[in-house]
């Protein structure tokens, strides 16, 4: 029978190298789906991973053993993620409610003349990557937690550090761009 | 009183109390308007749903431990240190400066002959010295890469030591070659990349074998190799590396004579 997460920290933490293997194995699917999320690029996501496993082994000492493994792990790969995203050479996120609109705008018109499906989806695809690299690295964070990863605002909040209020706005945030980039597609019936 | 579109967004993921989910539920059976706002919400995120899943090869949890084990088994680094090897901005240079190595590599560019001053001369001096220390690095790292394959081929798995010393060698190979084929793949030199990628592939499973390993694996590693003739490609980029590094020396002294 495998074991808690909790049993399997305090192993790791008193120098049992198997035991952070089970967990690597046990999250590292999910850290790399949020570092994706988040960063855009697999590569950048996979050192994301590193990093995010490498920091949790050296702070396991730090990890207190009611809270949840997960959230705290999510927590370090959100960090990570941050950190990388900024240190790029241009910032991100600079193009938000001017883009959609454009986006928007483009909707109109391409929306109702690309009626194939496999166009569409194409299309969907397209707009979806640009709606997430167009929110900031924390409504993209909420979002991608929220909406990917099915996690509550709670559990998010404590991810991110963030009051409840605020991850609720991050989360509105970026719905509200997804909107505005996907409404016209979806209602075009 | 009409719902909101932040109550929507909240009942849309479950997020309103019992109470208030009821509420909304109950206004959503009366009023058209906001039906028609949460439905058009649902397809949005529906749409959302539907954009292609973050894909993660079936062997992703070896290949992090193969590249993570050799960084926890080194312990931890001093904090700048720490910094220097693993954060974004030391990739960033160690990408820099693999992009010149590569470049180098596939244009077959040596040091510009032509020193109008003595400031571009100090500088080209000093970048065909970068240049030499990492044609020099890349070699070394194809050498023993080949020297590894070489010994898997010819290896008996029924040898432990060779094969503990093996996955020593595949650890400490592996996160160079990331960096190396990362480099490749960025800068488009997809056919570098490719063996790279062979490579690596190779150098993560030996590096995330166990102690003993039964001939069934060891024979799956060994088909791998010469399938893809990687031994073979690696040898041919190893010495194509060497036939730079003597284009180099070859074109310094031409420079001094």
């Amino acid at each position: 029978m495998p074991q808690t997460d909790a049993a399997t920290v305090a192993l790791a933490r008193d120098g049992d190298s198997e035991a952070f293997r089970a967990l690597v194995e046990r999250h590292s699917r999910a850290v790399y789906r949020l570092a994706h999320r988040m960063t855009g690029s697999a590569a950048d996501a996979e050192d994301v991973v590193q990093e995010t496993f490498l920091k949790a082994y050296r702070q396991l000492s730090r990890f207190e053993s009611r809270a949840n493994f997960s959230t705290w792990l999510h927590r370090i790969a959100v960090n990570c993620s941050i950190d990388l995203i900024r240190s790029r050479p241009h910032r991100e996120s600079g193009h938000d409610a001017e883009d959609l609109d454009h986006m928007g705008s483009e909707n109109q018109v391409h929306g109702h003349a690309s009626p194939e499906r496999l166009m569409l989806s194409t299309e969907v695809q397209d707009r979806v990557t640009r709606a997430m690299a167009s929110l900031s690295v924390m409504e993209r964070a909420a979002f991608a937690l929220r909406h990917f990863e099915g996690q509550s605002i709670d559990e998010i909040s404590r991810a991110l550090g963030l009051k409840t209020n605020a991850t609720k706005h991050s989360i509105f945030r970026a719905v509200k761009k997804m909107r505005v980039a996907l409404e016209p597609l979806v209602s075009a019936d | 009183m009409h719902l909101t579109e932040d109550d929507l967004i909240l009942h849309y993921y479950g997020e309103l109390d019992t109470a208030d989910a009821a509420r909304a539920g109950d206004h959503l059976r009366e009023c058209a308007t906001c039906h028609g706002s949460f439905t058009t919400l649902q397809r949005v995120l529906a749409a959302v749903d539907s954009t292609s899943p973050v894909e993660v090869t079936e062997s992703f949890e070896r290949t992090v431990w193969a590249r993570l084990q050799p960084e926890l088994e080194r312990g931890p680094r001093s904090r700048w240190l720490s910094w220097f090897v693993l954060s974004p901005a030391r990739l960033a240079w160690v990408a820099a400066v693999a992009i010149l190595v590569v470049s180098a590599f596939f244009a077959g560019r040596v040091t510009q002959k032509t020193v109008p001053t003595n400031e571009v001369q100090t500088a080209d001096a000093s970048k065909a010295l970068r240049e030499r220390i990492l044609l020099t690095d890349l070699g070394e790292h194809l050498d023993r890469s080949e020297l590894m394959l070489a010994e898997l081929v010819g290896g008996d798995p029924a040898d432990r030591a060779n094969v503990i010393a093996q996955r020593a060698r595949a650890e400490e190979l592996v996160a160079d070659n990331r960096l190396y084929r990362q480099t490749a793949s960025a800068n488009g030199n997809t056919a570098l990349a490719a063996v790279l990628d062979d490579l690596e592939q190779v150098l993560v499973d030996v590096a995330a074998s166990p102690d003993s390993v039964s001939a069934a694996d060891w024979e799956t590693v060994r088909q791998r190799i010469d399938n893809k003739g990687l031994l073979l490609k690696v040898r041919v980029l190893s010495l194509e590396v060497q036939k730079r590094q003597k284009a180099q020396i070859r074109s310094r002294a031409g420079q001094s004579s």
